[in-house]
């Protein structure tokens, strides 16, 4: 589904994703984990089109398609989601008129009827269930004034609304107490598929108990430095960084 | 009506005969000439120069005259969904003929009672146009809403231009609203012709005691259109003033508003959205004083300004010694959307009370990257997310809005201009 080659990225001329090289199948779990700062958002920002990054080598092919070619938009409407690390608050845009659009334009992109109101709330109200979010919360402003726990509630009811084929979810799990995570992986493992993969970039394993990743990955200076299974993450949580810190950082100065 | 008798300059006006109210005129006449009209060296005009946009635009320096309208052309410059009573204006001048009687309210042009204390509101020594008007404007209307008159559905006070001799327009509206008086009342400017025209309005609006006025107005004109306008209210004990100013083009307007809050209890608000582009620019100078105790103002005022477009805005709020326990709230905020677009803002409180609530805030930005970018992650367009974002920015001035049928209008006009269609 998504073939990442050699990827590099800078900002202001800054290289922070170093060539990259990741393979995601339909139906499987990605995490990936990794110190801060060592490019996580970055690949997720890029993967969903962010335009202040420069992408200066590499390519990124998804379902067959080339990615970097597509407009944010685009992306979107070919079922690329992202859940954001940090929501952004839109005071003035109702939650609501916001996700019609959004649905009814990826719909329309798809070649689908748009959903008129009347379906648009019996589908909305579907997917609240899932993620168990409040109606209240949705007759507010686009994420305006919500909790830290709420915004990302919130990412996943969007997600649940556009039906992505390929959801990044960037650490959707911190601010989340222990309850909201779990009704959050349930809402994500009810979502999951054989046909739509899901990316989880988290710092920690409990997540990884609710959401079982098939292949860890170690993102450390804007390079995939190890891979592994579920047990990676693990041995992460009891070791830390700097085994592998050590490991990259000294192979580098050879 | 007197000849009018081209001339050379717009100064000159004031040396036309006009008849009628013929003291006040000399009144005005001198502070005009004392005045003089504004240079960009007048502190109060400093960002806009239409003294001199008057001087390149406009060749015939004579007031246009009423022309024929006809009730056809009146219902088809009337915003669509247009509810209650017109009071129509050809080239400045009020016209009775094709204007609607208002059961229990005393309407008449102005030369029918020379009595009205015109200019003991917007006086003519704070502003040279007010000065101008008053010395010269041709005729113009009272609206006397008495005692415990509520009205139920708003006035249009429209403004048709049509300019074929003369170029300058000088409307005078006198209102006054009795003790316990409610009325709202709408400003919409059609030109049926594209000449250059100087608007020079005055709108003096006499509130009553527990009186609640509301005035909302609409600016979208053609490029050739220059104004620039005094509206002053004086507010008494237990009333409400609301204004509402939705500027979306012309060549440079100039919109100075006065509140002087005389009574306590009272609430002033001002509210404005100008959208402007090509090379439109507004001049917003607001100004509420406060000069008693316990009374409240609300003023917000945002633009949006794409090209090489100007905007200017100056709220000067005053807090009078007396004034305590005064609540004073004013906020500007501007996007620009163009390098070459600018905006020249400035707040300016002067408080002699020392129990009061005052904030004032002003912001100039760019749209939101971060917010673009997330609703175009969530598939929706650039174009039409923008306007989203430029629409959310504007509704909050648009909210104020009181009346439904308006509303409505300037919603639309206000998404047609910023491509969101939703
Ligand atoms: N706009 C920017 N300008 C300059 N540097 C940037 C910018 N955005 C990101 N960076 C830098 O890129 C590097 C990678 O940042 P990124 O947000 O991708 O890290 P991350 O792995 O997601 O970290 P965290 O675990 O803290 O979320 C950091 O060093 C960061 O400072
Ligand atoms: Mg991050």
């Amino acid at each position: 589904m998504l073939s990442i080659k050699n990827l590099h990225a800078s900002i202001e001329g800054t290289p922070i994703l170093r060539g990259i090289n990741l393979e995601v199948k339909a139906g499987e779990v990605h995490a990936i984990m990794g110190p801060n700062g060592s490019g996580k958002s970055t690949l997720a920002s890029v993967l969903a089109g962010r335009e202040e990054y420069e992408v200066t080598e590499g390519e990124v092919s998804f379902n067959g398609k080339d990615l970097l070619d597509y407009s944010p938009e685009d992306r979107a409407r070919e079922g690329v989601f992202l859940a954001f690390q940090y929501p952004v608050e839109i005071p003035g845009v109702s939650s609501t008129n916001f996700l019609r659009t959004a649905v009814n334009q990826v719909r329309e992109y798809r070649g689908l009827e748009p959903l008129d109101a009347v379906k648009f709330l019996t589908l909305m109200k579907e997917k609240m269930k899932l993620v168990e979010i409040d109606q209240k919360l949705l007759s507010r402003s686009l994420n305006e004034g919500f909790s830290g726990g709420e915004k990302k509630r919130n990412e996943i009811f969007q997600m649940a609304m556009l039906e992505p084929k390929l959801s990044i979810l960037d650490e959707t799990d911190s601010g989340l107490d222990i309850d909201a995570l779990k009704i959050v992986s349930n809402g994500v493992n009810q979502l999951k598929s054989k046909d739509n993969a899901t990316i989880v970039v988290t710092h920690y394993q409990r997540l990884l108990d609710y959401i079982v990743p098939d292949y860890v990955h170690v993102l450390y200076k804007g390079r995939i430095v190890k891979s592994g299974t579920k047990e990676l993450a693990l041995e992460l949580e009891e070791k830390g960084y700097d085994w592998i810190k050590e490991a990259v950082d000294s192979e580098a100065t050879v | 009506m007197s000849t009018l008798v081209k001339q050379d300059n717009i100064g000159d006006l004031v040396n036309q005969p006009v008849n009628g109210f013929d003291s006040l005129r000399s009144i005005a006449k001198n502070s005009f000439n004392e005045q003089g009209l504004p240079r960009l060296k007048s502190e109060e005009y400093k960002f806009t120069a239409i003294t001199k946009k008057i001087e390149a635009s406009i060749s015939n320096f004579s007031q246009a005259s009423a022309v024929e309208v006809s009730m056809e052309s009146v219902n088809s410059a009337t915003f669509s969904g247009f509810e209650g009573a017109k009071l129509v204006f050809s080239n400045g001048v009020f016209q009775p003929r094709l204007s609607d009687e208002i059961e229990g309210v005393a309407i008449s042009l102005l030369s029918a009672n020379e009595s009205i204390p015109l200019g003991s509101i917007a006086k003519p020594e704070k502003d040279p146009f007010a000065a101008l008007n008053q010395a010269s404007f041709q005729d113009g209307v009272s609206i006397v809403i008495p005692k415990k008159t509520k009205l139920a559905q708003p006035i249009l006070l429209l403004f048709l231009n049509s300019i074929s001799e003369g170029q300058i327009v000088q409307p005078r509206i006198w209102i006054e609203g009795g003790d316990f008086a409610e009325a709202t009342f709408i400003e919409q400017t059609v030109n049926l012709t594209e000449t250059s025209l100087f608007v020079n309005k005055v709108v003096e609006i006499k509130g009553g005691i527990n009186s609640h006025l509301h005035y909302y107005r609409i600016q979208n004109e053609g490029k050739n259109y220059i104004e620039a306008s005094n509206i002053e209210t004086d507010i008494q004990k237990d009333s409400t003033f609301s204004t509402v100013l939705i500027s979306l083009s012309g060549d440079m307007i100039r919109n100075n508003l006065s509140l002087n809050i005389l009574g306590s209890n009272s609430e002033g608000n001002m509210y404005g959205l100008y959208l402007l582009n090509g090379k439109s620019h507004v001049d917003n100078h607001t100004n509420v004083d406060h000069t008693v105790a316990h009374a409240e103002s609300n003023e917000l005022y945002k633009g949006i300004l794409a090209d090489q477009s100007r905007g200017v805005f100056n709220g000067k709020i005053f807090v009078r010694q007396d004034a305590q326990k005064t609540n004073a709230f004013q906020q500007n905020n501007n996007i620009l959307l163009s390098e070459d677009a600018v905006i020249n803002t400035k707040p300016q409180l002067e408080i002699w009370a020392d129990d009061v609530k005052c904030s004032h805030g002003c912001t100039t930005g760019q749209l939101d990257e971060e917010a673009l970018f997330y609703l175009q992650a969530r598939g929706i367009g650039k174009t039409q997310a923008k306007g989203l974002l430029l629409y959310a920015f504007a509704g909050e001035v648009l909210e104020h809005i009181g009346d439904e049928a308006f509303k409505t209008y300037c919603t639309k006009l206000v998404e047609e201009r910023l491509g969101a269609k939703f």
